[in-house]
């Protein structure tokens, strides 16, 4: 029961994001405008901008995660799939968890893919720019994790796009700390052993309890 | 009286709005009494401090502010999972009511230790861990309270701001020490808070007072809150409308 319910989902949110593949895209185009507009903001010096680079990245990928998320639920509500999709298995939890798996894969794998671009324009060394992409690749699932559990609980609520940020931004905060701290500590030479494990104990926690808090605020939504 | 008694008492909207009525304006006359008290204690009683000078004595108001904005917000959590889990409708009010306090609260020890922070350091903020992980618990205190005025819909409301307030608290020692991990790999030890001079007797009679008028203050507040949300909610309901015309 549980294995169709959750490759349904999946499959057919990678399909219908392939036949709307500008919707698909934007979160990279928002990614690449942000990360653009710093050094237009903090000048060009390519001192300040290495340094900042690391942290800059890293909230705006945040940024684009939560942007993008809040798109998760909502046409599936409006056109009703959602209540259909809860009443096929006896668990949310499947819907949840392919949901988190396609947002991840539509937003957080070409953010992944992206990012070094962005690394060489800010001249990051290329051990930071693997450090950055080691990092995405551990923490981009934590933020759609987490944000897939905020777009469950703004489901049908008046701005529940700024409302999503408000709610889910404090609790990334310990992914954004780990994951640019990492990037900082290869930039300045030292290790990042730590910041990586912590990333991936993030990584792991995350992925066992925010499934099921999404599937009970998915329950509390539709009910 | 006694032999009618339950714990499940005055978890009766009816019950607890008679009890939280009677017991409001001892509540502020403790509250009053507390305040007094502990700030005469605080502004005159207490010596000055010898390396902070007068300015340490906001410590009277800064300290337990920051106690009752961390624990109103274990006590909103606590309240509103029980609610959840129970159906129990008086818990959810409570736990709403508790929000806007809690805030307050975290507020207060904020702007105090800015006030202090000037003086004292030279600077109203500075990204030290304790003050960055009070800015975040403001944050999610006004994350629960606008997500439960964004719902309409009272129970479904309840429900999610208590998904929230667990989801919170979990994630409240997991920010604090993520924060204070960042902030030593960031600036090191350039200004230590907890380095702090051993406590006078006095000092301490003083902050205990003040403590215990929060309390106080937090309880007759949140119950004034509650029984403002319970009229709200039982509007339509007989005992509330014979009791009030």
């Amino acid at each position: 029961m549980t294995a169709p319910v959750f490759s349904t989902v999946l499959g057919r949110d990678l399909r219908l994001a392939a036949r709307r593949r500008v919707d698909a895209l934007l979160p990279i185009a928002f990614f690449a405008v942000a990360v653009s507009l710093f050094p237009l903001g903090v000048g060009p010096e390519p001192n300040t901008l290495r340094q900042i680079a690391p942290g800059v990245l890293w909230v705006c990928a945040l940024l684009a995660a939560m942007l993008s998320v809040t798109q998760l639920y909502a046409s599936d509500q409006s056109d009703g799939s959602l209540e259909q999709m809860m009443l096929a298995g006896r668990s949310a939890l499947p819907v949840a968890i392919a949901k988190a798996l396609s947002h991840w894969l539509l937003t957080g794998l070409p953010l992944l893919i992206i990012a070094p671009l962005f690394g060489v324009m800010f001249d990051l060394s290329g051990r930071s720019i693997a450090a950055l992409c080691a990092s995405l690749l551990l923490g981009t699932p934590i933020l759609s994790l987490l944000g897939n559990l905020g777009a469950a609980l703004t489901l049908g609520v008046r701005n529940g796009g700024v409302l999503l940020i408000l709610l889910i931004v404090p609790l990334c905060i310990p992914a954004l700390i780990f994951g640019s701290g990492a990037v900082s500590a290869v930039e300045s030479g030292s290790s990042a052993r730590g910041h990586f494990s912590l990333l991936g104990a993030l990584f792991i926690a995350t992925g066992l309890l925010a499934p099921i808090a999404t599937a009970a605020a998915l329950r509390i939504a539709t009910e | 009286m006694l032999a009618n008694f339950h714990f499940f008492t005055f978890a009766s909207p009816p019950r607890f709005y008679a009890l939280a009525g009677r017991l409001i304006p001892w509540l502020w006359a403790a509250t009053i009494a507390l305040a007094g008290a502990g700030l005469y204690i605080g502004f005159f009683r207490a010596p000055t401090d010898a390396t902070q000078g007068d300015a340490y004595r906001i410590i009277f108001i800064h300290v337990p502010a920051a106690w009752m904005s961390m624990v109103l917000y274990m006590v909103m959590a606590f309240w509103a999972a029980i609610g959840w889990a129970f159906n129990a409708r008086l818990a959810s009010m409570v736990a709403r009511a508790v929000a806007p306090t809690g805030a307050i609260f975290t507020f207060v020890a904020l702007w105090s230790g800015a006030l202090w922070g000037k003086p004292t350091w030279g600077t109203w903020w500075v990204w030290d861990a304790r003050l960055t992980s009070e800015l975040i618990l403001l944050f999610l205190y006004l994350g629960y309270m606008a997500l439960v005025n964004a719902i309409d819909d009272t129970r479904r409301a309840d429900q999610a701001g208590a998904l929230l307030a667990v989801i919170g608290s979990v994630n409240v020692p997991i920010i604090y020490f993520s924060v204070k991990w960042w902030n030593t790999l960031h600036q090191g030890a350039t200004i230590s808070a907890t380095a702090a001079p051993k406590m006078v007797a006095t000092m301490l009679r003083a902050m205990l007072l003040m403590t215990l008028a929060c309390w106080a203050y937090a309880f007759a507040v949140v119950f004034t809150r509650t029984r403002a949300i319970i009229v709200e909610r039982e509007r339509d309901v007989k005992w509330l409308n014979e009791g009030l015309s």
